[in-house]
C-alpha cells in the first residue's frame, strides 16, 4: 500500500523535476515517433495559424531577445535556451504555457511534433 | 499640530494600495503577461468570475491547473476589494472600467493612453513606477512621452 503510495507521489512530482531543453525534446520527439525538424518549427513559430497572433507576435521573430506581450506589452525574457538559463528546465511549467499560448495561436492545442519542432528550432538559437 | 499630520497621513494613505504582501502564487501566475493587480483592486465577486473563466481571460488564454486556481481564488477571496470602492461592480470585472478608475484618470486623453509606450490603460507601470508594489501615489506619477 505503502509503495503504491509512494509511486503516486512520484507520478505526482516527477513533471516538475528539473530537466534541461534537450531532455524535454527527447521526450516530445518520442512521443511524437517522427524526428523532429528545427526549419520546420522556425515556420510554425513565425507564421500565423488562422488566428491574428503568431508565436512571434509575442516572443519575437528570433527570440534571443526579449519580447513583448501584444496587448500588456509586459516585458517576455528570450524564449530561447541559450538566452536564458531557465528555459525548458521544468516540464509542468512549459506544458503550461503550451496550453495557453497554442490556445491563443491556434484555437487547439499543439501536437508533440509540432512541440519538437519548435524547440529544436529554439535550442539552434544563439 | 496632531489633526494636521493626521490628514496629512490619510491623504498620503489614499493612492497606496498596498495591502498584504501577495500570494507568491499570484504574483507568478498573474504577473506572467501583466502586472500583477493589487487585490484590493477588483471586488471579491469580480475575482472569482475572472477565476472561473480564465481560458478566456480578456481575449487569452491564461487557463490554471485547478489546485493553482484554487490557491489563488481562496487567496483573492480574502483579500479582495470590500467597501466602499468594491460596492460598483465594474463591467467586464475589468478594473479600467471602474468608476474610480475613470474618475481618477478623468484627465488622461485618450491621445495620451495610445502612446506607444503606454498603449493601454492596464499598462499601470508606464506612469506608475511603484504599480508592483501597490504605490499609485499621484506625486510619483511620471508619463512617459
Amino acid at each position: 500500500m505503502r509503495n503504491a503510495l509512494f509511486s503516486i507521489l512520484l507520478i505526482g512530482v516527477a513533471p516538475s523535476w528539473a530537466a534541461t531543453p534537450a531532455e524535454l525534446l527527447a521526450d516530445y520527439t518520442a512521443q511524437a515517433g517522427q524526428p523532429a525538424d528545427a526549419q520546420r518549427g522556425q515556420q510554425f513559430f513565425q507564421n500565423q495559424h488562422g488566428k491574428s497572433w503568431s508565436c512571434a507576435t509575442c516572443h519575437g521573430q528570433t527570440p534571443v531577445t526579449p519580447g513583448r506581450h501584444a496587448n500588456t506589452q509586459k516585458t517576455i525574457e528570450p524564449l530561447a535556451p541559450a538566452a536564458h538559463p531557465r528555459r525548458f528546465t521544468q516540464a509542468s511549467k512549459v506544458e503550461k504555457w503550451f496550453r495557453r499560448n497554442c490556445n491563443d495561436v491556434l484555437d487547439r492545442a499543439c501536437t508533440p511534433a509540432e512541440k519538437a519542432d519548435v524547440l529544436a528550432w529554439l535550442i539552434t538559437l544563439r | 499640530m496632531l489633526s494636521l499630520w493626521l490628514g496629512h497621513s490619510a491623504l498620503a494613505w489614499a493612492d497606496s494600495y498596498r495591502g498584504p504582501k501577495p500570494l507568491p502564487l499570484y504574483t507568478e501566475e498573474c504577473g506572467s503577461c501583466h502586472l500583477a493587480y493589487p487585490a484590493q483592486l477588483l471586488p471579491k465577486a469580480s475575482w472569482h468570475r475572472l477565476l472561473m473563466g480564465l481560458d478566456h481571460h480578456f481575449g487569452s488564454n491564461a487557463s490554471l491547473d485547478p489546485k493553482t486556481r484554487q490557491a489563488i481564488d481562496t487567496w483573492l477571496q480574502a483579500y479582495g476589494g470590500e467597501g466602499k470602492r468594491a460596492r460598483n461592480v465594474p463591467p467586464d470585472d475589468r478594473i479600467t472600467r471602474a468608476s474610480w478608475f475613470e474618475r481618477k484618470h478623468r484627465r488622461v486623453a485618450k491621445a495620451t493612453w495610445a502612446r506607444p509606450s503606454i498603449q493601454s490603460p492596464a499598462n499601470c507601470a508606464a506612469c506608475h513606477p511603484d504599480a508592483a508594489a501597490g504605490d499609485f501615489e499621484d506625486d510619483d506619477v511620471s508619463i512617459p512621452q
